[in-house]
């Protein structure tokens, strides 16, 4: 197709005029009457503990309590990956947090104080935090049962131990390339859990219906895989639960899979016909629903004298919290990707999903890429510095390129990561000594580059429905959510161009609706314009051929010689022209009223990987390990104060190859929020004391950037690859944006004042005293 | 609990409530009226989703009991739009992609129509200080500044 009408257009975004004038629905917007009551979890305030008894007597007189329901009411477990989350802790508690009990009431400040009347008596158990520690032999064991948890196939727990998950990858020969390098380096690095902070917290209200139809309307990004997992965790047959998920007010994986939902349905069963709101304060945001996993990473990478890679050896320990039924998954992503984008013929990987007593890790933005390139980008950084090499140069040698077998033994599909480096260098003038705005501040510029794959089982589907209004207008129906990175405008576009109508005639139906909505398996791993994108194109293209075959029959006409232009049937061949309007709903009648053909047009797509194979578990050796990798870089212009330690960023440039951009100015947005995620999380931790209770869970103590904070000059390019299957070769961006920009602010800082820091978070503070401890 | 009875303005129309003495005004907004635009994101005044125009001023209505603004006057962000026609300020926000989620747009709105409505031609600065207390994790607010600057230029809110 040499034209576009639609992609590869700024078209404005479908839910904007909603978004603008308030009238855009979110979770907790919705109006239930005066029979809604509202629910409140009881958590627990040890790390680790036995429980010995609950007694909710006291909770349960209070004037306006409705129930109380406990572990006792729900003996099940619920889970993506590896099953090993109960739904209300029963007989042990695992974090500072844990949910122990459910009070649903007339109010949420009853429910609260009723909360606090329900009696728990524990006994305190040895807790353990650093994942390091977790894995020692003598450890206090979190989940003794994990052998007997359910679990995907291609998870690798250890039971005995608090490992949920270990990945091993093993590519050539280690030991012997040793020898042959002519520098290593060998380095530990360090991160600490840290949350999403979507501005709209957690929200779900459930109705459990005396004819045993559940209803819940929640936040967010996966209805479908909710309605699985809370279905086969609750026993209710799929068909009686339905999810209805209205605009989502931030996710960053915050909201994919289950978390709070589930708590919802349960206390909702024990209120039959009322509707049960569940709502996170911001404190509970923090600490009660996931977080990022903390990584212990020990890297060690050489290469010889002309600065080829020879050889890495990484073990990857992520402290994956007290559940680890997604996490074990990001443990999973982080080992067969161990490498970040190199091609290196010598790989010894080991990533590790360990459990630790502290809140749920599990999916966020990067899903375990931004973890472990923090160290990879500087030990690369610092190997090209050991060898006296340019870090960008080091890194166009030795970066993945299409068609190399990287290290789990599948080919790279098309990239060009190569580009991408030339483009954020000559952004900030790479090579250029630059200087400082005043005499005592000190100016650096770094550079780190990405790569990352969808991390899902290999046969997540989407599917799509097109219909026709009477005037030609068309609903796109969708299970992908909106979640702000634009889902349903690529979807409106992607449509208008395969249908051939105008982009403003296109709507998406929405709320995402499990009973209405066609399957969509969860709004993550950005694969949504991929994979979505790919199944509305085709519903789109179905649609379009029924429309060419019935007006090819009333012309008689070939159907090859037709096409739709403009929201019109044209013949290449007779040049004549019908619009769309009224026939794709009433179809054509024959010639002198002899009776009609056609009737409304729907049209239908799906989409399914089919290609991705299992990975030896001994060796994570394999034909095709993941469906594509979306790589890009980052290079930042920043000044250190010398006085403060304070950051000042200049300018931060990305680039990314999005394959085609079917909205260039929305792929535009993600990159520039993503380097201002990425910029915060670097000064961002969650921060417990020694018994594992959480210090910061306020947005007062735990900051995350504002609109003072952000560089002087965010910077976007994009590359366009096209990816084989992607729809018009795109792929997905909105996690790959945060990626690299904690160590492309690490180099950054090294250049500006030669000191490296191994472990996050950033501070002033530090920065200052690693400054002063220098000079000493 | 004692239950008051108060007058107020809402987006132009007189509202006469019985609202008890805890009651927030964004309780009261969006339960009692259910006028939704205003968003909850923290209870606490740190986030900034939930900000009206109290006579004209910023609040964080979160911060503010129901009946404190008997007699006053409070916009939301439902009433900045007059019969469909978007303010210079909600124009700007869709031309520059200003939006992404959408949590945090209703109370940046009203911070931004604010600011303008005080200081006309703000400064870069200027727009940063007046929207520190609006958190947005999506958008990185390099296109809420220039959204802001371009309605500045076409002359105000
Ligand atoms: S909800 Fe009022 S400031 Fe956050
Ligand atoms: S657009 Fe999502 S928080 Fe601002």
């Amino acid at each position: 197709m040499a034209e576009f009408s639609s992609v590869g257009k700024n078209v404005p975004r479908v839910d904007v005029f909603e978004k603008v004038t308030g009238s855009a629905i979110y979770a907790d917007d919705r109006q239930f009457g005066a029979g809604l009551y509202y629910g409140r979890l009881v958590r627990s305030p040890y790390a680790h503990a036995l429980i010995k008894k609950i007694d909710v007597s006291k909770a349960l007189e209070v004037p306006g309590v409705k129930a109380v329901v406990t572990g006792k009411d729900f003996p099940g477990r619920i889970g993506l990956y590896l099953v090993d989350r109960p739904i209300f802790a029963a007989d042990r508690v695992r974090y500072v947090g844990d949910p122990v009990a459910g009070v649903v009431a007339v109010s949420e400040e009853i429910a609260e104080e009723a909360a606090r009347l329900v009696e728990v008596e524990y006994e305190e158990l040895p807790a353990v935090f650093d994942p390091l520690e977790a894995i020692k032999p003598d450890a206090p064991l979190l989940h003794p049962d994990l052998g007997s948890y359910k679990v995907a196939p291609f998870i690798h727990p250890v039971p005995g131990t608090n490992i949920s998950e270990h990945f091993k990858l093993r590519r050539g020969d280690v030991e012997s390339a040793w020898s042959q390098c002519a520098a290593i380096v060998e380095e530990e690095f360090r991160l600490p859990q840290i949350q999403h902070v979507p501005i709209e917290t957690h929200v779900a209200v459930a109705i459990w219906e005396p004819s045993g139809e559940v209803t819940l309307w929640t936040s967010s990004q996966s209805p479908f895989a909710q309605r699985d997992l809370i279905a086969q965790s609750l026993g209710i047959p799929h068909g009686n639960l339905r999810v209805i998920s209205p605009y989502v007010g931030g996710g960053f994986g915050g909201k994919a899979g289950v978390s709070i939902e589930v708590y919802a349905v349960a206390m909702a069963r024990a209120v039959m016909g009322h509707p049960v709101k569940l709502r996170m304060t911001r404190e509970e945001e923090f600490v009660g629903t996931t977080v990022r996993q903390s990584l212990v990473a020990h890297v060690k990478v050489g290469c010889d004298a002309d600065g080829n890679l020879l050889a890495m050896e990484v073990s990857y320990y992520f402290g994956g919290g007290a559940y680890n039924d997604y996490g074990v998954n990001i443990a999973r992503a982080a080992g067969y990707s161990c490498t970040g984008p190199y091609y290196i013929p010598n790989v010894k990987g080991d990533s590790y999903c360990v459990y630790t007593n502290q809140p749920i890790g599990s999916a966020m933005r990067g899903f375990g890429m931004p973890e472990i390139h923090w160290g990879l980008e500087q030990a690369m950084d610092q190997l090209a510095e050991k060898i006296g090499m340019d870090p960008v140069e080091f890194r166009r040698r030795n970066c993945v390129k299409t068609g190399q077998i990287i290290a789990t033994g599948m080919t790279m599909p098309n990239v060009d990561l190569v580009a991408c480096i030339d483009k954020v260098a000559k952004a900030v003038n790479w090579g250029k000594k630059e200087p400082p705005s005043a005499p005592h501040k000190k100016r650096g510029k770094g550079l780190a580059i990405m790569w990352k794959a969808p991390a899902m089982p290999p046969n997540p589907g989407s599917s799509a429905i097109v219909r026709f209004n009477e005037d030609a207008t068309v609903n796109v129906e969708i299970g992908a959510q909106e979640l702000g990175q634009g889902a349903f405008t690529v979807a409106a576009q992607i449509a208008a161009e395969a249908l051939g109508v105008p982009y403003d005639w296109v709507r998406v139906s929405a709320p995402i609706d499990t009973k209405y909505s066609p399957y969509e398996w969860q709004t993550v791993a950005s694969r949504i314009t991929w994979s979505m994108g790919n199944a509305v194109k085709a519903a789109a293209e179905d649609a379009k051929r029924q429309i060419l075959e019935l007006v090819a029959e009333h012309w008689d006409e070939d159907p090859e010689d037709l096409d739709i232009k403009d929201g019109k049937v044209i013949s290449y061949k007779s040049e004549r022209e019908l619009s769309l309007k009224g026939l794709v709903v009433y179809g054509l009648p024959n010639e002198d009223f002899e009776g009609w053909k056609g009737g409304p047009i729907v049209g239908r797509g799906k989409f399914m990987p089919t290609y991705v194979t299992s990975l030896d578990p001994e060796t994570g050796q394999g034909t095709r390990a993941v469906v594509h990798y979306t790589v890009g870089a980052q290079a930042v212009d920043l000044e250190v104060d010398t006085e403060t330690g304070q950051v000042e960023i200049i300018k931060i440039a990305s680039a990314y190859d999005v394959g085609k951009a079917i909205n260039p100015d929305l792929v535009l947005t993600q990159i520039e929020g993503g380097a201002v995620h990425g910029m915060s999380s670097t000064f961002e931790a969650l921060k417990f004391d020694e018994k594992g209770r959480p210090l910061n869970p306020s947005f007062v103590d735990y900051r995350i950037a504002t609109a003072a904070d952000i560089p002087k000059e965010i910077h976007g390019d994009i590359v366009e690859t096209p990816l084989e299957d992607g729809p018009w070769g795109a792929r997905g961006i909105g996690e790959h944006v945060m990626v690299q920009t904690a160590p492309a602010i690490a180099n950054a800082i090294y250049n500006a004042i030669g000191v490296r820091f191994n472990e996050l978070p950033l501070s002033a503070e530090k920065i200052f005293m690693a400054m002063r401890e220098k000079e000493e | 609990m004692g239950m008051h009875s108060i007058t107020v303005t809402v987006n132009g129309e007189k509202e006469y409530l019985e609202v008890p003495s805890h009651m927030t005004l964004l309780q009261m907004l969006r339960e009692k009226l259910a006028i939704t635009g205003p968003k909850n994101g923290c209870s606490a005044g740190e986030c900034g989703a939930c900000t009206v125009l109290l006579d004209g001023e910023p609040v964080n209505s979160c911060m503010v009991l129901a009946v404190e603004v008997d007699g006053h006057e409070v916009v939301t962000v439902e009433g900045l739009a007059k019969e469909g026609q978007l303010t210079p300020l909600q124009q700007a926000f869709i031309e520059h992609n200003a939006v992404q989620c959408g949590f945090c747009t209703p109370g940046m709105l009203i911070s931004a129509e604010a600011l303008l409505k005080r200081n006309p031609h703000p400064t870069e600065e200027e727009i940063k200080e007046a929207l520190v207390g609006n958190l947005c994790r999506c958008t990185g607010y390099i296109r809420i500044i220039r959204a802001v600057q371009t309605a500045a230029e076409k002359g105000g809110a």
